[in-house]
């Protein structure tokens, strides 16, 4: 599988990503946010965390409407895959692509600590290698990350089987104790934690290692 | 040409910031603040003759990059 990394001034997690990438077999290339065109062939992009545009106006808010962006969604409505993990899921919600918003954690603190999540979609190409129901250990650090949605969008994302990850105990006060979430057709995924940051055995946990390892591998 | 936008959180969405100026104005003892909701001034510099060309403009940055509509209302007036 060929992935594409896409940086932004503030990002900081490209490298752990396009690290977490390889490890697991694929091809990875980097993108600069001002670049207008993706090469062809590209299977999944990726939007890693950070602080992009120094999270200035709103977290996510400038990088959502950078150059690169006009491909990124087109790739979308194509149907091509996508990831935004911490500062990506950010993007991705104020681009539009997946519904919500990410707020302010309700205690208004930055967390940084290792969370459980329970794996609750098994059928994404992101999820399939974990058993539904399982918990794996994530880290998160994030300041926004209190998920939000209006209620319709809620019981939506609930029929359609698109809440990805939830938290054991919530830390920040997300909707429904959402931490990632799909889009309807199950191929674009938004996640608070950083399962990049639980691929190797220095990590102290490799819950993260199948989430890459299963990307566009038929079960 | 000048204009203000002031972007606010909407009614019934939960304001972290808002609710924590709150407890710190409370603590300082003034126990007569009931709310406190935090939002955000923009003051744009514009080239515009018309004011209703402005406004209109000015709409569309709100919706397209300035506010959230999603969990924000805006307001804008010329200044």
């Amino acid at each position: 599988m060929r992935a594409a990394v896409i940086i932004f001034p503030g990002s900081n997690c490209d490298r752990d990503l396009l690290a977490a990438l390889r490890l697991t077999g694929h091809e990875t290339i980097s993108i600069w946010h001002k670049e207008t065109e993706l090469p062809k062939n590209i299977d999944l992009i990726a939007i890693p965390g950070g602080f992009s545009f120094g999270d200035y106006l709103r977290c996510g808010a400038i990088a959502a409407r950078s150059p690169i962006f006009g491909e990124v969604i087109r790739h979308i409505d194509r149907g091509g895959y996508a990831l935004g993990i911490c500062n990506g899921f950010q993007i991705l919600t104020e681009a539009g692509i997946l519904p919500g918003i990410l707020q302010l954690n309700e205690g208004t603190k930055f967390i940084s600590k290792v969370v459980d999540l329970r794996v609750k979609n098994i059928s994404s190409t992101f999820t399939h290698s974990y058993s539904s129901n399982r918990i794996i250990s994530i880290p998160i650090a994030h300041h926004e990350g209190n998920y939000f949605a209006s209620k319709d969008d809620l019981k939506k994302l609930h029929d359609e089987n698109c809440i990805a990850f939830e938290y054991i105990d919530n830390p920040n006060g997300a909707s429904d104790n959402i931490a990632g979430i799909l889009s309807k057709n199950h191929r674009v995924l938004g996640m608070m934690p950083h399962p990049e940051r639980h691929t190797e055995s220095a990590h102290g946990s490799q819950d993260g290692y199948s989430f890459f390892k299963g990307l566009f591998e038929t079960s | 040409m000048k204009a203000r936008v002031t972007v606010m959180l909407k009614n019934g969405v939960l304001d972290p910031q808002g609710e924590a100026v709150k407890q710190a104005l409370n603590s300082l003892e003034y126990n007569n603040v009931e709310s406190v909701r935090q939002g955000k001034v923009i003051e744009i510099g514009l080239v515009e003759t018309s004011k209703e060309k402005a406004n209109k403009s000015i709409q569309e940055m709100c919706e397209k990059l300035l506010a959230n509509t999603v969990i924000e209302s805006y307001e804008i007036e010329f200044i």
